[in-house]
């Protein structure tokens, strides 16, 4: 445990950079994202990774289209761990009745596969926006978080200095805001980059069956499977984004592969 | 015995919310189901007519109980795309897909668990911090990305298989199977890079444990520990790890089947969702769930068969 | 210690019992093993082909109800009528031998061709043909299916002819006869349709594939082939695989993108399309309902530079409803009637009350990759006069049932085929009563020409009003008019006599394997 953690390391440089990038792509970026032109070419010195099929600079895309994918997969998560946390803090504090029937509830939850869920939740909503997506999938996310965090404020309910925090007389909501939730963030923190991954992943998956964020505001995911129809004449252009959505996915993973280390687990 | 039944009984409680959960949603939004029948048609005469035709004014709990009736007895309804009874339309695709997630689960297991102890038995070795780097990586890539890469790879350049010509489930079994596999190659990877990573922790933890210090001191083989003690004790937590990867599997599938124009239920369903066509949605997302809440029961019955101490934790 | 001795043993027994089990089994499927790779690695002989399409006929199979373009495309081969058109946009008798027209032109005359079965191997007679064109004619239940047979004023029909008498002479009437001629009193033509043409109907499986098979008792030539097999697939990426991995030997509508990867083992043959692309306009919503904003997009758009972007420079620039394949109707220079100019675009968009622009939806079936591309550079060009344009990607049927027959959109990129070789059928869509007027195009003087041309029986007269009813639809930019697109098939060396039609079908039964 007091060995130096690699993977934290280079995990929060990968992570970094990429953030740089994108952040970079708010404000600049090498070329116009949609502007088109007669001039395909593959990786050069003016394109970094080539030009797609209307002549767009890829790599201005990717950094566009990476922005798209980090803020739908972060708010993804957001909703997810949120919304998770507080059933699973409720359920595993309180327990009783109510965590039977959550937890019941729960469990029928994940017998849905993440993308067939978020398919019905889309096609209640409707396909093709942004907002819907996103919901869509923040939905998805709820069961995991709430398992997980639910098993770790149970184990703490009875842990000396919560009970005697209760004796002191403190609120429910202050023990379970100040003293629980912070011995449960060793938990939560890993939960949060697995579900990053799976969230970034996730819409990658959607975009290709065409229900994910659609054009020309395109995502990682809408990109990359639109290079998978031009992989026989044009490969530097899965190449280029499926390298974005890779080095994304991979620095998260690092980062949680480091917090569990960290944790003591799979040392 | 008991722990079986308990499990069971369980199931069957999961599996009615599931389809509760499933039915209510869509019944939410099958108020539009006439209205879509009709297009331009609608008047408001022939929108109550068909609502009665199709059921719709009686009261919710009447429906889904002649639902879950007609879902045993394989009458799921008809179509409003396809004017055909849902039954016939996905009855040949449920078997392709059932097929392919068994195949893939096989995979998973028949490669994870060795290379998950292999992993774990070389803790601490100089390329340790590789094997976690590439576990990573696999994690990273999208299915589908990689289901185009086989394709290109072992369909176009080496011709092990024909991408796009999937023969019939019954016809020719082991050609399907064979040509199912290399889609089961491109879920599996990043699935059995979680596994391993999991096993592989498990597995570590467990040889911190007193009793396997105690052993390896008293100078038994490192190997033997290994395999006889450890693994076994590691084997319950791994069991149900795999089994709840089922669902991913089926959720990967899904959008895999497109990737290798496999005739599954993934296009079917993605299809009759944005053509609002509900009944078939419906069938087949319960279909589905049904299927990933028996592989988590089978799970846990055997995972009681192998470690008896959880007979006593009960659903924990 | 007992019990647990009893339940080794019996796990000993349950496993032997699994185990030999699994060598009977094993042994008993050997052979097959050895077989079946063999026989169906490929799954065809010389005489079958397999068709990728990008759709599945997913309306309905009956051909009287299908609407959508790519569903009629491949039942082309199923079904015939009393004439039915040839690849040089002629008519020639089909399931008639021969017809005569009387002196006034309103009466025609059908005798039925001798020995024309019907796949289901019941011979045609002339109570079919009466029955086929009647369940067209109907109105009762509202708007008939083909509304031009309303001009029928009776049908008539002895042992072998038919007699169609009309209210006036209509140069056009006859092409609305290769309306497909059906077994009277059969129900399932939705599932299992049944037809006279030189394939039939053997199966569809949903979202999969839909298989013909080669009609021995056709009147006509034969079909070549024995069997085709059309495969549904989606995917770009999956169309490309397929055909090239030998899964796939012809596709139909690819982009200049996929044919560029395809050119080792395959022809690329080009024709086109004949279909009107444009990005149609919803007349009745705002802001569309402003002629001046319509024409503000036509200015903007560069259709030359859509083509030039988004199809490697394959495709036709049109002007209006009409497509080059109708030569005496199409009129080239209105292609060029509002020419790329921003600043009149600007000033357009000023003075109907939108200096800054505005923001609009444009809904395009995803299936339909062109359509897609198009409407990307459409948002780029769109963009420059400050107009800003989401795209929307639906489900074929949801486009079918939303945009086509709700007409719940703002704008959509598709294209309109003519579902006969008659100026009519593209442009009554836009009378303001009529039931596909998508686009709820309304203006009275297009109503006036379209009842002149109804009523004008010199063909040389009514090719004059349709080719105003055309300028009417360029001048009040009833749509931003794109392109007649190129079509280039991807057709599997050795394969041959692919023929390309002025209508929008896929002829199978010239297609041959050298």
């Amino acid at each position: 445990m007091r060995r130096k953690n690699g993977y934290l390391t280079a995990g929060l440089i990968l992570a970094g950079l990429t953030a740089a990038l994108i952040l970079l792509g708010f404000f600049w970026t090498p070329y116009d994202p949609n502007a088109m032109s007669m001039d395909r070419t593959g990786p050069t010195l003016a394109h970094l990774m080539g030009t797609d099929n209307f002549g767009r600079d890829i790599f201005s895309r990717v950094m566009k289209g990476a922005g798209a994918t980090a803020s739908i997969a972060l708010t993804t998560v957001a909703i997810g761990a949120v919304c998770g946390t507080a059933a699973g803090a409720l359920t595993g504090y309180f327990g009783g009745i109510a965590d039977e029937i959550l937890m019941r509830i729960n469990d029928a939850l994940t017998a849905f596969p993440s993308v067939l869920l978020a398919l019905v939740v889309i096609s209640v909503l409707g396909p093709g926006k942004k907002l819907n997506v996103i919901l869509a999938l923040g939905l998805v996310f709820i069961p995991s978080f709430a398992r997980i965090t639910r098993t770790a404020f149970a184990a703490l309910r009875d842990v000396n200095y919560v009970k005697s925090a209760r004796l002191m007389g403190a609120g429910s909501g202050r023990i379970l805001l100040v003293h629980i939730l912070p011995n449960v963030m060793h938990v939560l923190l890993p939960a949060l980059t697995i579900g990053f991954n799976n969230a970034v992943l996730a819409e990658a998956s959607m975009s290709y069956l065409g229900i994910g964020v659609t054009p020309p505001d395109a995502s990682l995911g809408y990109m990359l499977s639109e290079a998978q129809g031009m992989f026989g004449i044009a490969p530097w252009y899965a190449a280029g984004t499926g390298l974005a959505v890779v080095l994304m996915v991979f620095s998260a993973g690092l980062i949680g592969e480091g917090l569990q280390r960290r944790n003591g687990e799979g040392a | 015995m008991k722990y079986a039944a308990k499990k069971i009984a369980a199931m069957l409680l999961t599996m009615v919310v599931v389809s509760l959960l499933t039915f209510t949603a869509f019944s939410l939004i099958s108020g539009d189901a006439a209205e879509i029948m009709l297009g331009t048609q609608v008047t408001p005469e022939r929108l109550a007519a068909l609502r009665s035709e199709l059921g719709l004014d009686r009261p919710l709990p009447a429906r889904y109980l002649s639902w879950l009736l007609g879902f045993f007895t394989g009458d799921l309804g008809m179509s409003l795309q396809y004017h055909q009874p849902v039954r016939e339309l996905i009855a040949p695709k449920v078997l392709v897909t059932l097929c392919l997630s068994v195949l893939c689960f096989l995979l998973i297991t028949a490669v994870s668990i060795p290379l998950g102890l292999w992993s774990a038995s070389r803790s601490g070795e100089a390329l340790d911090g590789a094997r976690t780097v590439v576990n990573q990586l696999c994690m990273a890539v999208p299915s589908f990305f990689t289901g185009i890469l086989l394709s290109w790879g072992f369909g176009i350049a080496l011709k092990w298989f024909m991408p796009g010509s999937f023969p019939d489930l019954g016809e020719d079994f082991f050609g399907a199977v064979k040509y199912l596999f290399f889609a089961a190659v491109a879920i599996a990877i990043p699935r059995v890079a979680m596994t391993v990573r999991m096993l592989r922790g498990t597995i570590l933890t467990e040889m911190q444990k007193d009793y396997v210090r105690t052993a390896i001191s008293r100078g038994a083989p490192r190997r033997r520990v290994l395999y006889r003690h450890v693994l076994k004790n590691s084997l319950a937590p791994v069991v149900t790890f795999l089994a709840q990867t089922m669902a991913e599997i089926v959720a990967a599938g899904i959008v895999v089947e497109q990737v290798f124009v496999i005739p599954g239920l993934g296009r079917i369903l993605v299809a009759s969702i944005s053509n609002r066509d509900y009944l078939v949605v419906q069938a087949i997302v319960v279909i589905l769930a049904f299927w990933v809440v028996l592989a988590n029961t089978a799970a846990d019955i055997i995972n009681q068969r192998i470690d008896p101490r959880l007979r006593l934790g009960g659903d924990a | 210690m007992r019990k647990k001795l009893l339940a080794l043993l019996l796990l000993v027994s349950l496993l032997s019992a699994v185990l030999c089990g699994c060598k009977d089994g094993s042994a008993g499927q050997a052979p097959a093993d050895g077989q079946e790779p063999t026989i169906g690695s490929t799954g065809e002989t010389a005489n079958e082909i397999t068709v990728g399409i990008a759709q599945d006929l997913d309306d309905s199979l009956d051909p009287h109800k299908a609407v959508a373009a790519g569903t009629k495309e491949v039942m082309f081969n199923v079904f015939e009528g009393l004439v039915k058109p040839t690849s040089d946009g002629d008519l020639i008798p089909a399931v008639a031998d021969h017809y005569e027209l009387s002196e006034d032109k309103t009466t025609y005359t059908f005798t039925l061709r001798e020995g024309v079965l019907f796949h289901n191997g019941e011979p045609v007679d002339t109570g079919d043909v009466v029955y086929s064109i009647q369940r067209c004619a109907d109105d009762s239940e509202g708007e008939p299916l083909v509304p031009a047979l309303s001009a029928v004023q009776s049908i008539t029909a002895d042992e072998t002819t038919v007699t169609i008498t009309l209210d006036q002479p209509n140069t056009e009437f006859l092409s609305y006869l290769t309306l497909a001629i059906l077994p009277e009193g059969y129900d399932r033509q939705d599932t299992a349709p049944v037809g006279t043409g030189p394939f039939k109907f053997v199966s569809r499986a949903a979202q999969d594939n839909i298989v013909l098979e080669k009609f021995d008792e056709y009147w006509g030539t034969p079909a070549y082939l024995d069997k085709v097999t059309f495969k549904i697939m989606e995917n770009a990426d999956s169309i490309i695989v397929s055909l090239q991995s030998g899964a796939v030997d012809l596709f139909a509508h690819l982009s200049s993108t996929q044919a560029a990867q395809l050119q080792n083992d395959f022809n690329i043959e080009e024709g086109t399309m004949n279909l009107v692309q444009a990005l149609y306009l919803n007349n009745a919503v705002e802001p569309f309902d402003d002629v001046r904003v319509r024409q503000a997009l036509s200015c903007a758009v560069d259709k030359q530079g859509v083509i030039d972007i988004a199809f490697a420079g394959y495709g036709h620039p049109i002007g209006s409803s009409m497509y080059p394949a109708f030569g005496k109707y199409f009129d080239e220079s209105l292609a060029s009637y509002y020419t790329p100019d921003l600043e009149r675009a600007k000033a357009l968009l000023a003075d109907a009350g939108y200096p800054d622009g505005f923001s609009m939806t444009i809904t395009v079936p995803s299936n339909y990759q062109p359509h897609i591309d198009t409407a990307q550079v459409l948002v780029n060009q769109l963009s420059q006069i400050g107009v800003t344009a989401e795209i929307q990607l639906v489900e074929w049927g949801t486009w079918l049932s939303d945009v086509y027959a709700g007409r719940q959109f703002q704008s959509t990129v598709v294209g309109v085929d003519a579902s006969n070789m008659t100026a009519r059928a593209l442009l009554e869509r836009f009378s303001s009563t009529a039931g596909n007027n998508f686009i709820n195009y309304n203006n009275a003087d297009y109503d006036a020409l379209f009842a002149q041309a109804l009523s004008t029986f010199d063909d040389a007269e009514q090719t004059a009003v349709y080719r105003q009813m055309l300028e009417n639809l360029t001048e009040n930019a009833a749509n931003v008019y794109i392109q007649d697109l190129a079509d280039l098939v991807a057709v599997r060396k050795g394969l041959t006599g692919l023929q390309f039609y002025p209508i929008y079908v896929l002829d199978l039964s010239t297609v041959r394997c050298e």
